[in-house]
């Protein structure tokens, strides 16, 4: 106890306070923080722009908005949802946790994960900036051609495409350097005794990750340089009228956006399975099968691609193919589920608010699961393309395979990183507003598109009114109940009962062996791992 | 807690310790990171590379549809009498060129290896002299590379004054070789301005 309370004094002589101790830290936990920080902001900015576009889908008809501003609105919330919320969440996540989870003092290096982080203000800023632009006459908006880039819609776009694309390199840059960081700390960080194979799952997820993303990408940057260079330079990468191929991007974009699907997941599939484990009481299962299907499914992730666009045109092999391929990842990933029961099984199971939400997550993104391998069926995705199966869809895996799982992780970990315990009574009243509320705005979707309705526009026959109607009051619901959220955490934060060093009775691993909140320097004395 | 900061030594001892083997540390972490850095490297390159070998691709497969983009030799090659092929015309006027475009018929039918003429016309309704170029797509793609021209305006930029109509042909034929199941094709051109060079 003597050496971490004196080194963490010590320290803290010559640490810059107030402002520039975010701005120039090298602290993994304070990094962590900003990521979390950061991820909550831009979720609360992601989730207004849909309340948006759902007060517009309330009735038919234009009402709020022209469908120009919708359409930026849909693209600018998948983007910050995708890339400002739910990957500097987990990423944050990797910053607290991985080194207290392998018995780490901090991250391997340091520097590169506080520019890393620095990277994400701007990017954002970058992404947003045009719609205040266009309010000065600057411009015609944000991007407007949905987070996918398609050309030749986005050679024929704006600025905001130009803003987009250097946001995107700015994005891809961070989470470049934040996944060099994570590999080159879980392969040289590792407190001695623990073996690759005796790694927090958690780590194993994010290990993966980072290597799709070291891997991927640098292709999406490389796809919307060539974009760039199109609109500007004259080059003709896909512009058909100088010999390119449109469809080319969507095979660079996809080569990058299925694995991102994984990149999304992966770092949750790692710590659900540890709360699973935590309230069930009783050790994880499989822990060998889940390592091995991560693998599979990061593996299988990249080259899969084609999926995404079946109706682009394809030779019939190719189609099956791609098929055959998605759905065999359907194989690793029920190997997952089935673990993830297993470990519950004859548990003797506590459903505080974590546990809560990684039983719900699992029935959830089971859902988005099965309706994906609806999509994958390349006779189905005739009809479903494009249509809102498809938005149904990847909200059952991105909201709540994404970040309900997040929620979990938030819950399970803010005592251990506060020093507080959240109120349970407004945790559990949350998991049951956005369970309920998140069900009732993405069921409804689910029929709006087997009946027909497209997605990204503005305006819809009569006959899907009722649907969208429930599907926008619950959206409403589903995003107010958020704010329940974030009063947890801050109060949380200021303070609340004190967490004990173990938080939970059934946890286990190396973070909970820490005090709650962890010194600012921890493991200055590395662990042995048996 | 104890167990894991349990230090014998003075602090100093443990610090100066620490620091040693971070420096060590420090040159691995260095290592590792630009190995990495050189993944991404490569995936930018492997980027980069996707383009030119997804023509290749595309040229052997006929993945993207795309016709040859001159004019065949006049083959030799018997007329296939024995069946009848289907091709249908479409015609589309991409955004920023003011023209009107459409095929004079809407669809041939012909024996593979025979030679027919289709004329296509144009009309620039603007009041500038403009230059245009055709660009060819065949569906189903596999049927692409049997699709033979001889003669077509989209070889190269066709340029109109204003008001001015003109009637582009195109003579083409189908390779015999053509696979059995293939009994209709669609071969469509896209009017776009034309780039300048």
């Amino acid at each position: 106890m003597s050496t971490v309370t004196v080194a963490h004094h010590e320290e803290h002589h010559d640490h810059p306070t107030g402002i520039m101790r975010w701005l120039t830290t090298t602290n993994h936990k304070d990094i962590g923080t900003m990521y979390l920080t950061f991820s909550l902001i831009m979720f609360l900015v992601g989730g207004s722009m849909i309340l948006g576009i759902r007060a517009e889908l309330f009735k038919p008809g234009l009402q709020l908005m022209n469908p120009d501003f919708f359409n930026q609105l849909i693209g600018i919330h998948a983007l910050i949802m995708i890339f400002a919320a739910l990957m500097p969440a987990a990423t944050g996540f990797a910053n607290w946790m991985i080194p207290l989870q392998i018995g780490a003092p901090d991250m391997a290096l340091p520097r590169l994960n506080n520019w890393g982080f620095w990277l994400l203000p701007p990017a954002a800023i970058l992404l947003t900036l045009p719609f205040t632009l266009a309010l000065f006459g600057i411009g015609d908006g944000a991007l407007a051609t949905g987070w996918t880039f398609y050309p030749p819609l986005s050679l024929q776009g704006g600025i905001g495409v130009d803003f987009a694309i250097f946001s995107v390199h700015l994005l891809g840059i961070s989470s470049v350097m934040g996944s060099i960081n994570i590999i080159v700390t879980l392969f040289n960080m590792r407190a001695p005794g623990m073996t690759l194979m005796k790694m927090p799952m958690f780590a194993w997820g994010w290990l993966i990750t980072a290597f799709l993303l070291v891997a991927t990408i640098p292709v999406l940057a490389g796809a919307v340089t060539m974009l760039l260079t199109d609109r500007h330079f004259g080059t003709h990468f896909f512009d058909a009228a100088g010999g390119g191929d449109p469809i080319l991007f969507q095979h660079l974009f996809w080569f990058f956006g299925h694995p991102e699907v994984y990149i999304l997941l992966l770092p949750v599939w790692g710590f659900i399975p540890q709360i699973l484990q935590t309230f069930s009481r009783k050790p994880m299962y499989g822990y060998k099968a889940q390592v091995y299907s991560l693998w599979a499914i990061g593996a299988l992730s990249v080259v899969v691609w084609a999926h995404h666009f079946f109706t682009a045109g394809m030779p019939v092999p190719a189609l099956l193919y791609f098929m055959y391929s998605t759905m065999a990842i359907s194989l690793p990933l029920a190997v997952l589920f089935f673990c993830w029961i297993k470990t519950m099984w004859r548990g003797s199971m506590s459903f505080e608010t974590p546990m809560l939400f990684a039983v719900g997550w699992i029935i959830l993104f089971g859902i988005g699961g099965l309706t994906g391998l609806v999509l994958a069926d390349v006779a189905a995705d005739a009809q479903y393309h494009n249509s809102y199966f498809v938005v149904a869809h990847f909200h059952y895996t991105l909201f709540a395979g994404g970040i309900m799982g997040i929620m979990a992780g938030v819950y399970y970990w803010l005592p251990k990183m506060t020093g507080h315990m959240y109120s349970e009574k407004l945790g559990k009243l949350h998991f049951w507003l956005t369970a309920i509320s998140f069900n009732l705005t993405f069921i409804p979707q689910f029929f709006l598109g087997l009946a027909g309705m497209p997605r990204r526009i503005p305006d819809y026959a009569l006959q899907f009114a009722e649907f969208n109607m429930i599907s926008s009051i619950a959206a409403f619901v589903l995003g107010l109940s958020q704010l329940l959220f974030v009063y947890n955490i801050v109060s949380c934060i200021k303070g609340g009962k004190k967490a004990t060093d173990k938080v939970w009775e059934g946890a286990e691993g190396l973070e909970w062996t820490l005090s709650s909140p962890p010194p600012y320097h921890s493991f200055t004395d590395q662990p042995v791992v048996k | 807690m104890e167990d894991i900061n349990k230090s014998g030594g003075s602090v100093e001892e443990a610090t100066e310790a620490i620091v040693i083997s971070r420096q060590k540390d420090d040159k691995a972490n260095t290592r590792l990171a630009l190995k990495m850095l050189w993944v991404v490297a490569g995936s930018l390159l492997f980027a980069f590379a996707l383009v030119p070998l997804y023509d290749v691709f595309c040229d052997l497969t006929g993945l993207n549809g795309k016709t040859e983009n001159s004019a065949a030799t006049l083959a030799k090659a018997k007329v296939d009498t024995s069946r009848m092929v289907t091709v249908q015309f479409v015609a589309a006027v991409m955004p920023g060129l003011g023209w009107n475009f459409y095929p004079k018929q809407n669809a041939i039918t012909l024996h593979p290896g025979q030679i027919e003429t289709v004329i296509f016309e144009a009309k620039n309704i603007t009041s500038e002299i403009v230059a245009g170029h055709a660009i060819p797509s065949v569906t189903p793609g596999k049927a692409s590379i049997y699709l033979k021209k001889i003669e077509c305006f989209c070889f190269v930029n066709q340029g109109l004054k204003p008001g001015e109509t003109k009637e582009m042909p195109l003579r083409f034929f189908i390779d015999p070789a053509l696979p059995k199941d293939v009994k209709e094709m669609t071969l469509s051109y896209s009017f776009f301005k034309a780039v300048k060079n």
